[in-house]
């Protein structure tokens, strides 16, 4: 409409108000404002810190939110179906042991990653079976799952860390190249960004979330669709777990724990996934992930201490669940 | 009955349902023939729909059989039933409210993209969901919106819209007139009538309008504390003649 050559103060106008639609629609949607809050922080750190976007930050940034990604992924399916699994954590510490000892027993390093992550889906399918068939919250089964996995790993290791098995080039692919945990965490995005979206899984998962009994009625698998999404969760904490196992060429038994799982819930909900189940976000998960590590490399690189920086972080995560119930009131998402 | 060379499209048997200590229906019987409508009239809690859960494989009876078209089964799941053809439109409509309405009218019978992904065709659900809705005349804005922002009577219609687009045989409804209009209620009313018309298809509807019920069905039964207490063709009862047998239930329960 305007051409270039008039671009008066009546020119300028035009722009702004199509800025201000764009942000208007990126508002509505669930993962909209966490977007904004990422780009705030990211040029907030980089005017106040020379230090912030170099390669070698940006290397420690991404090691740093790749895990809590990862866990996302998982959590968001379960918090979509109106689950948690707090044990998750347990499983990032179990699985490089389990894979650790199958390689020692004489399995290729892939197959004995395979045994490893079979091992974390049967947890997973454990939790799930107790929740569904014995109708224990899985808040409830998780936790108990939390401190049976923990004695485990710790029985297991005698306390004590383990090497990580493995050739130099299986080691730079699964995660000792410095982008290559980030790239991992962005397949799983990417992979369960379909899921979610363009999936009779992911669809029933937001059904049963949103309206079990309706779910039910129209003669969806609710009990396999809860149960399948433990089974992932579990199976995707004990790939993180390897996938941290090769990066830092040693695993500890009390590596991940609630600290990972934390992260990974507050990854999910700042991200725009409904608390109250029904509706999320897999891209939301990755950007509170963003959002979480910025904050952290961010202050770390300011030279705040710990304490302050725990304050900062339990604040941002707070603010964040305020906004997320208040925004799904606003879109009309709030589930019965 | 059984003998008769055209078996009824539904029959049920003795049906039992204990919920704990209710015992929800203590053995029901019901049959419905293709071209046919039969109304079922009775008190709040008498076991309406729990009779038709158990028709469409929600709920497992304690006793009891279901003959579709004369061959004897047990359901084992809601899609199980579906499988026969049996659609059902619950009384709570199983609706998602976060979900769009086109995602609703496809829940669990989802169209696939073709591949081995086996991706959702959310392009074919919409452009369907648009047409299925125009055929009934229903106004809807639009098949994106979530169903949680429609009103009670455009709720019912996108539930009855997906019954009624799934090609049902045997259509079982529960109250689908109570939160209508009287024009989206003629709308609906048109619809059931048009089904009956085409003669192949069974259905079997829940209502707490006597008059209207009589007028629609074939055939009314009437339902108190989980039993069949009267049947009767439609043309040869009224609603005074029920309502009367339902004060003398009544005055027998009271005096029991
Ligand atoms: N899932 C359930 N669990 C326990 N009790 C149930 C369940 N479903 C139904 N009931 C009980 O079974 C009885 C019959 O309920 P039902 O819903 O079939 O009645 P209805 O005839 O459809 O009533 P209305 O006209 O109010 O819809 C009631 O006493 C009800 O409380
Ligand atoms: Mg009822």
């Amino acid at each position: 409409m305007q051409d270039s050559k008039s671009l008066t103060s009546a020119g300028v106008a035009q722009p702004r108000r199509a800025l201000v639609a764009v942000l208007r629609q990126l508002l509505m949607r669930p993962e909209g404002s966490i977007v904004l809050v990422a780009l705030g922080l990211v040029v907030y750190f980089e005017a106040t810190n020379a230090n912030f976007l170099t390669n070698l930050n940006l290397q420690t940034l991404s090691q740093f939110v790749a895990a809590p990604v990862i866990i996302a992924c998982g959590e968001i399916m379960l918090l979509i179906c109106r689950e948690i699994d707090l044990s998750v954590g347990q499983l990032y510490a179990l699985a490089p042991f389990i894979m650790e000892f199958a390689a020692k027993a004489g399995l290729p390093v892939v197959a004995a990653m395979a045994v490893a992550l079979l091992v974390c889906s049967l947890v997973g399918l454990t939790i799930g079976l107790i929740t569904v068939y014995l109708h224990v919250p899985s808040f409830i089964t998780t936790l108990g799952m939390l401190f049976l996995i923990t004695g485990v790993t710790l029985t297991l290791s005698r306390g004590f860390p383990a090497d990580t098995p493995g050739g130099p080039t299986l080691t730079a692919i699964m995660g000792q190249w410095g982008y290559a945990e980030f790239l991992w965490a962005l397949a799983v995005v990417a992979v369960m960004h379909v899921v979610l979206r363009n999936t009779r899984w992911g669809l029933h998962t937001i059904a049963t979330g949103g309206n079990i009994i309706a779910a039910a009625e129209a003669g969806i698998n609710i009990d396999r669709i809860k149960i399948g999404n433990f089974m992932l969760t579990s199976t995707l904490g004990g790939f993180c777990g390897i996938v941290e196992a090769f990066r830092i060429g040693s695993t500890d038994p009390l590596a991940g724990g609630s600290n990972i799982m934390f992260l990974g819930v507050a990854s999910g909900v700042i991200g725009g996934t409904a608390i109250a189940g029904g509706a999320g976000t897999i891209v939301g998960g990755l950007v509170g992930g963003i959002v979480l590590g910025v904050l952290q490399d961010g202050f770390t690189l300011q030279g705040i201490n710990a304490f302050a920086f725990d304050i900062i972080i339990g604040a941002a995560i707070l603010i964040a669940m305020i906004t997320n119930i208040y925004m799904a009131g606003r879109r009309g998402m709030r589930p019965q | 009955m059984s003998q008769t060379p055209n078996p009824p499209a539904l029959r049920a048997e003795g049906i039992v349902k204990r919920f704990g200590q209710i015992e929800a229906l203590s053995g029901v019987a019901m049959h419905v023939a293709n071209g046919e409508m039969l109304g079922i009239l009775g008190d709040n809690g008498a076991g309406k729909s729990t009779l038709l859960k158990i028709l469409t494989g929600f709920h497992r009876p304690d006793a009891g059989q279901i003959y579709v078209r004369g061959e004897p089964v047990a359901f084992t799941s809601v899609d199980h039933a579906r499988s026969f053809g049996i659609e059902c439109v619950y009384q709570d409509l199983a609706l998602v409210n976060g979900l769009s309405i086109f995602h609703n009218m496809f829940l669990n019978r989802e169209l696939l993209r073709p591949g081995l992904l086996r991706l959702l065709d959310h392009k074919e659900m919409r452009r369907r969901a648009v047409e299925a809705l125009a055929e009934i005349g229903v106004n809807i804005p639009s098949v994106d919106l979530e169903v949680g922002r429609l009103s009670g009577g455009q709720r019912q219609a996108i539930a009855v819209a997906r019954a009624v687009a799934s090609k049902a045989r045997i259509l079982l409804l529960d109250e689908p007139l109570a939160a209508m209009g009287a024009r989206e209620a003629g709308l609906i009313i048109d619809l059931i009538e048009r089904l009956k018309a085409r003669g192949d298809i069974a259905i079997v509807m829940i209502a707490h309008n006597y008059a209207q019920t009589l007028e629609l069905c074939d055939r009314v039964m009437l339902m108190q504390h989980g039993e069949v207490t009267y049947e009767s063709a439609a043309k040869e009862t009224s609603v005074a003649e029920l309502l009367d047998i339902i004060r003398r239930e009544y005055q027998a329960a009271r005096r029991a």
